[in-house]
């Protein structure tokens, strides 16, 4: 079977497009590499769709952290340190237990048992206490004169948040939120390895490396493989970042942008 | 001279310790009544008393090892114990990576598990161990084939309705649905495998024809047979 | 049986409490590597760190484990019993001379387990390490450059300012990064079991599934959740311990630096 062949079976085959059974022996490196890269449509999927929900709920619990309203301020803190606090493994099965006993007692919970959804909230959720957290953090540097200049200029409330916090707290931010998003594509590689079951074998790139690994019993090969795609990954990602995070400060002298790339080194 | 006296204690029992010959035993330890942790956290179970009686009738000294299902071949082949006494059946998939004896219970039965009698096992969705002969029979046939990594949690799986039905061993299910009311047998019994046996390295023939020796004086003087009776494995030879 | 469950909670903090420095030395050795003004050192050094941190922790530990102690095995093959012929690869498998083996396979059992351990151990630090070596990096770039301008006008030579003047003063630049990375370092070790470790979540997966009357005196049903809910609470305190041990670390290393946080401790003392 040539190559092209294979990636028009299986290029898709983890979404279920294409042949329903998985190769069984005489593993070429070619089905090897489709398949895993068919696997990376999930891991793809779920950062993404986490990371875009999780934006607005990070804004909404670092501003409630941020705030002097002790009934904002306490709830956003716990919510910040329940998620950052535990890992996200221990999370994903938790939520999976937690999902299956409130499905019993409501059937209205059905799809929450399934990956696309179930771990999707638990990332969502995880996602948007550590950029909370972040975003908590460049709120409290906001220069003082820039909210002091928003005031002189008679700006209040809702205009006020819009044209100057939220733009210099998203660029003081940026560069931390860029790890963020780098560390929650990894991490979308638990969801089919925690609880959460592969349906009909479509399952992520992690769980079609194991797959082979489990089949041809050498693990040297397909791991190596799914690291290159996640190597891959990382690099759009930090390219894609980048360019907003130029467009973020496209106001600034150069000699300042260099200044703010430098602190890419918090870790997670 | 402190040195020196440790130095020869330490020769004498390395040399002690190299007459008898160690051969360490891999098991998974979750999979109840062929291998499992007792109250006491050790490993017990059919294959555990087989395997320290197979081990006394070749005269090996036998160390037992856990496991994970997931990596148990590889570990094995890269030399992180000598043998696997899991439950494992024999397939053709297994046997061009490692070596199998000869079986000690003979082919059996999987069977499916559900909550109702009128389940689909045809064309419902079905729950299976990943990396087992019963999940590769599912998806082969027309089913939908859910996943898990513990024999455990296909169970829960029907249980919590997530899975239709679980295909497994027939005696792993055994004591499961007799205990729980919800959880009977359904369909047909599916004959898989080629029985179990215990997996060696290809390149360890020895110990191979050490224990194949062994495992054909215990089906002869019909201990093998007592064993699978007591702990209701298999049908007997 | 339930004390191998509290046993393995140790297992989790001896983990920790060695991962922690060996990974902090292997960062070390990292970050100067990326300094180092030899290029294919520094690519060395930077290409560790970027490709460890670009790749999924989970995908080293799934195979790691068995590469390590295939590389360490086939290093004392080599050097314990060079007259061996037989290739070490034979087919699938991977045959070391009986002394090569590590451990011996006449070793007691509680060597194996702490060889396993110690595997595990390396793994951490490799993985870990390169997030250390990341974060020092950036320490020692962040080091005021009139500083090292200063020691070198003071005639100290290369080795001398960076052992004197860049070493002690990185660590409050490095130290709320590497704050980070120990409570990255914490929420990864449920991912030991995959290391052949029996952690707790191996425990409390065995321990919390449903048991059936006949292999044990205690039956009971699907206890994982509430298992899993004690391990989500002893991490959470973990979590809460490290953060206010740490608080109180970077007070003390700020004190007297001429960092924001320095400035802020002198106002409080002299106020």
């Amino acid at each position: 079977m040539s190559c092209i062949q294979t990636i028009q079976d299986y290029g898709l085959r983890s979404i279920g497009v294409g042949e329903r059974l998985l190769p069984r022996n005489d593993f070429t490196l070619c089905e090897q590499f489709t398949l895993i890269g068919s696997g990376m449509i999930w891991n793809i999927y779920f950062g993404i769709m986490a990371l875009a929900t999780g934006f607005f709920l990070a804004t909404a619990v670092a501003m409630g952290k941020a705030s002097t309203n002790k009934w904002l301020r306490k709830p956003s803190e716990w919510f910040i340190f329940i998620f950052r606090g535990s890992p996200l493994f221990i999370q994903f099965f938790f939520a999976y237990f937690f999902f299956l006993s409130l499905k019993k007692s409501y059937p209205m919970f059905d799809a929450l048992t399934s990956a696309w959804l179930g771990a999707l909230i638990v990332l969502f959720l995880n996602t948007a206490a550590y950029s909370g957290e972040i975003f908590y953090g460049a709120l409290r540097s906001i220069p003082k004169g820039d909210i002091e200049a928003a005031d002189a200029y008679g700006m209040s409330g809702w205009s006020r948040f819009r044209r100057i916090v939220w733009p210099t707290m998203l660029r003081l931010a940026w560069p931390a939120y860029t790890n963020e998003a780098i560390f929650l594509f990894h991490a979308t590689t638990l969801v089919f390895f925690s609880a959460f079951p592969a349906w009909q074998q479509r399952g992520d790139a992690l769980y079609y490396a194991s797959y082979f690994a489990d089949k041809t019993f050498n693990p040297f090969i397909p791991y190596p493989i799914l690291a290159f795609y996640f190597i891959l990954l990382t690099l759009v990602i930090v390219g894609v970042f980048g360019l907003v995070n130029k467009r973020l400060n496209r106001h600034l002298p150069a000699a300042r942008k260099a200044k703010i790339r430098f602190r890419l080194n918090l870790a997670r | 001279m402190k040195k020196l006296i440790l130095t020869t204690a330490a020769l004498a029992l390395s040399a002690g310790m190299a007459m008898a010959d160690t051969v360490r035993m891999g098991t998974e330890g979750a999979y109840p009544p062929w291998n499992f942790i007792n109250d006491a956290g050790e490993i017990d179970g059919f294959e555990r008393e087989l395997g320290d009686e197979l081990c006394k009738r070749a005269n090996l000294e036998c160390e037992w090892v856990k496991n994970d299902w997931d990596s148990i071949i590889p570990n094995l082949v890269s030399g992180n114990y000598d043998v696997i006494i899991a439950g494992m059946s024999i397939t053709d998939e297994r046997d061009e990576v490692i070596d199998f004896t000869q079986n000690y219970t003979p082919p059996d039965p999987s069977a499916y598990v559900a909550t109702s009698d009128d389940v689909d096992v045809a064309n419902g969705v079905v729950a299976a161990q990943t990396g087992t002969i019963q999940a590769a029979y599912i998806a082969e046939s027309g089913a939908t084939l859910v996943e898990f990594a513990s024999p455990e949690e296909t169970i829960a799986a029907v249980r919590n309705g997530e899975a239709d039905a679980v295909l497994a061993d027939k005696s792993f299910l055994a004591p499961i649905a007799d205990e729980d009311a919800d959880l009977r047998f359904v369909a047909e019994d599916v004959p898989l495998g080629g029985g179990v046996g215990i997996g060696v390295r290809e390149s360890d023939g020895d110990l191979k024809e050490k224990l194949n020796t062994a495992i054909q004086s215990m089906k002869d003087d019909g201990s093998l047979n007592e064993l699978i009776t007591k702990w209701e494995v298999s049908s007997t030879f | 049986m339930h004390w191998s469950f509290y046993l393995s909670f140790f297992k989790v903090l001896l983990l920790l409490a060695v991962t922690a420095p060996v990974a902090l030395s292997f960062g070390f050795v990292g970050a100067m590597a990326a300094r180092s003004h030899i290029p294919p050192v520094s690519w060395l050094g930077k290409a560790y760190i970027a490709i460890v941190r670009g790749v999924p922790d989970i995908a080293f530990f799934m195979f790691f484990v068995i590469a390590l102690d295939q590389a360490f095995e086939w290093t004392r093959h080599k050097i314990l019993c060079p007259d061996w012929t037989d290739p070490i690869r034979q087919g699938n498998d991977f045959i070391v001379c009986q002394s090569a083996k590590l451990p011996l396979s006449t070793a007691p059992e509680w060597v194996h387990e702490t060889y396993g351990f110690f595997l595990a151990v390396i793994t951490f630090s490799i993985v870990f390490g390169a997030f250390a070596a990341n974060v020092l990096f950036g320490g020692m770039r962040a080091v005021p450059h009139a500083q090292l301008e200063t020691a070198e006008a003071y005639g100290m030579t290369r080795r001398q300012t960076f052992w004197r003047i860049l070493v002690p003063q990185m660590w409050v630049y490095a130290l709320p990064g590497l704050s980070n990375l120990w409570m990255v370092l914490i929420k990864a070790t449920p991912l030991l079991f995959l290391l052949g470790i029996e952690d707790i979540v191996y425990w409390a997966r065995e321990l919390g599934g449903t048991k059936t009357s006949k292999f044990t005196q205690y039956p009971h049903g699907d206890w994982r959740m509430w298992y899993f809910l004690a391990l989500l609470i002893f991490y959470l305190g973990m979590t809460r311990a490290s953060e206010l041990g740490l608080e109180k670390l970077m007070r003390r290393l700020s004190h007297g630096q001429a960092t924001s946080g320095g400035e802020l401790l002198r106002k409080e003392t002299t106020a």
